[in-house]
């Protein structure tokens, strides 16, 4: 029998208009920069370097110094651009469908959820770039007149993933620019510094709180929202037809969209938990985002994490249903071929300890909600080696299988895209407000007009 | 008598309520020409002000649709007219395979029409908004709640419209200089 439970607020009680704009500026107009950030920028740009060389040493020698090699052509940068990519979906998720719905404690997480998305989607459309062979010429991708006379090929997934790419991270970068604009007002009239004023003032436009003004901003933040609700599940779709267009045993599965977009939220929500948990105990934010929203994310991850194992399973039924011993022999082979363990492991990680979350002492835990997530984001990489490797590997005619792994440039590259990520997230830490500012101040108490005295 | 130089009278209120019942007073009294300014946003102060602006979803309804035959019309007439590709004997007019790239090309300049239309329709950028001159205006982007009744309004005048202002029992009303 457990307790009736007491509803956890999402905001910690006592909290008002000035308090709520004070600590939350107060991590960004602070002259001190604290230490832990030096350290976590520092390992972060450090491996951001690591990157650099890697793709200096790629542009001079060719996709020759990656792994990738007839039968498996498609390697880490496919597998870590998926990877990015589903991390990129929780942001939008969160601040356009969580809206829609009326999720009110999404308020405090949709700014750097958001953050993190773009960051993603930037570390994974370097990916398809690099992967070009000739990346100077990546501009080809794009619908342009030109003195050849060429058109995209419209009918090829590569090209949608063009247009679903770009155009999500236009989307998202927008939505999270307007989003920032009442905030960066705030910065501007905060801050002390000359430079502070004139940069935050660039930057919002000179957003005065009109009620006139208000009135059209929430009518766009809203038609953003719907707008970006279906993108969110477009783009994954879009990446999984990459796959199942093709005949490739493995991959020609119409699960594929559904089960990717499932993924996708699964292994974004994971992220915002690995990000949420550190950062809300270093800046002391436990009273915006509560365990209540801890508990929440941990939630989407349990539901997420369940469709994919259906995925999982429903991958396996299929083969035997097909008919088709090309199917059959690469369930077989994954599971129990050269690379069963990483199958395996990515099952232990993504469908056997998510598990845990059916516990609410776990979901309250923070420390193990955090390693949990790390597992699941390990999972969830795994799982894209698995679907690309092992359909990849052996195909069809044994003649021509093979064995594939990645070279030190390929775990550079993935590495240092990392050290990309953690770089911007850390810089946009120290200079933009990372909960939003205005929408907390809804939350407050006295936010509410009382009717019969307004009158 | 109303000088020149004076943009405005802003009052000053410490929470919403007090700045719903003021735009009210203030409709009641005749005035037209104000503007209120919060920290977040407050409906009932867009109601109390008779602000509703309904131009800006049609802007992205025109935008979304532009977008959508544009990226349409660019697959067919480069798939169908311009550079007919043959692939495996398939129709050239394939317009299945054209469906997602016209659904994100119909999402992007619809987008980009929400976020220009609500900047165009707001008056933004404006770097410089006689406002700003008023010293405790800045608050207004934390924890102040403003009402500022503007020069330009035909009932305006120094002295009436500030003791008007003052019995709605302001935190403060300071006069706004062009």
């Amino acid at each position: 029998m457990s307790e009736p439970r007491e509803p956890v607020p999402i905001l910690a009680p006592g909290h008002t208009f000035g308090s709520v704009t004070d600590q939350i500026s107060a991590v960004v107009l602070t002259r001190r920069t604290p230490r832990f950030w030096w350290v976590g920028f520092g390992i972060g740009f450090m491996l951001m370097s690591m990157l650099l060389v890697a793709v200096t040493h790629l542009f001079l020698n060719g996709t020759g110094i990656w792994g990738v090699n007839v039968p498996v052509g498609w390697g880490f940068a496919i597998i870590c651009f998926v990877w990015w990519v589903g991390i990129g979906h929780a942001g939008t998720l969160i601040s356009a469908i969580l809206l829609l719905l009326n999720q009110e404690w999404r308020t405090s997480i949709n700014r750097f959820a958001e953050a993190m998305t773009l960051f993603a989607v930037a570390c994974a459309g370097l990916y398809p770039i690099l992967h070009l062979g000739r990346p100077w010429l990546a501009y080809w991708l794009f619908p342009y007149p030109n003195t050849m006379a060429l058109w995209p090929q419209f009918r090829s997934p590569l090209i949608w993933d063009v247009f679903a790419i770009s155009t999500y991270a236009s989307v998202s970068a927008l939505f999270w620019f307007v989003g920032l604009i009442p905030d960066l007002a705030t910065l501007r009239d905060r801050s002390e510094s000359r430079v502070g004023r004139v940069v935050y003032g660039l930057l919002a436009m000179g957003w005065r709180g009109s009620a006139r003004h208000w009135q059209r901003y929430e009518t766009a933040y809203l038609l953003l929202a719907a707008l970006a609700a279906p993108l969110v599940v477009s783009v994954h779709t879009v990446v999984s037809f990459d796959f199942a267009v093709g005949i490739v045993p493995g991959w020609h599965a119409t699960i594929f969209p559904p089960y990717f977009v499932a993924g996708a939220i699964f292994s974004g929500f994971a992220m915002v938990v690995t990000l949420a948990v550190p950062l809300r105990a270093l800046y002391g934010l436990e009273d915006f985002v509560t365990l209540r929203h801890l508990e929440n994310m941990a939630r989407v991850m349990l539901a997420t994490g369940l469709v994919v194992a259906y995925g999982y399973m429903n991958e396996t039924f299929m083969a035997w249903y097909s008919a088709s011993p090309y199917e059959q022999f690469m369930i077989v082979n994954r599971m129990g071929g050269p690379y069963a363990p990483a199958y395996w492991t990515l099952i232990l990680c993504n469908v056997l300890i998510p598990q845990l979350l059916w516990f609410r002492r776990v979901r309250t835990t923070v420390p193990l909600l955090f390693v949990i997530s790390l597992v699941v984001n390990v999972g969830m990489w795994l799982e894209r080696y698995v679907i690309v490797v092992t359909s990849l590997h052996r195909d069809f005619l044994p003649s021509s299988w093979g064995m594939y792994s990645g070279t030190i440039w390929d775990w550079a590259t993935f590495i240092g895209s990392i050290g990309l990520f953690a770089s911007l997230l850390f810089l946009f830490i120290r200079f933009l407000p990372m909960i939003s500012i205005f929408e907390m101040r809804t939350l407050v108490p006295e936010a509410e007009v009382r009717e019969e005295e307004a009158t | 008598m109303s000088r020149p130089w004076i943009y405005g009278l802003l009052a000053e209120f410490t929470n919403p309520t007090d700045l719903v019942a003021a735009v009210h007073a203030a409709r009641a009294a005749g005035y037209r020409d104000m503007d209120a300014y919060t920290p977040y946003p407050v409906e009932e102060v867009a109601e109390a002000l008779h602000a509703h602006d309904r131009r800006l979803p049609l802007i992205v309804l025109v935008g979304g649709i532009l977008g959508g035959v544009g990226g349409y019309l660019l697959q067919y007439w480069t798939s169908v007219v311009d550079y007919p590709l043959n692939v495996g004997g398939r129709p050239f007019h394939s317009w299945p395979a054209f469906i997602p790239i016209t659904f994100e090309t119909t999402v992007l300049v619809a987008a980009i029409s929400a976020v220009l239309g609500m900047l165009a329709l707001n008056g933004l950028p404006m770097p410089y908004h006689p406002l700003f001159n008023a010293p405790r205006f800045a608050l207004a982007t934390r924890d102040r709640f403003f009402l500022c009744i503007e020069a330009t309004d035909p009932l305006f005048d120094d002295d009436g419209t500030r003791r008007f202002l003052q019995r709605l029992e302001p935190r403060s009303v300071s006069e706004v200089e062009q």
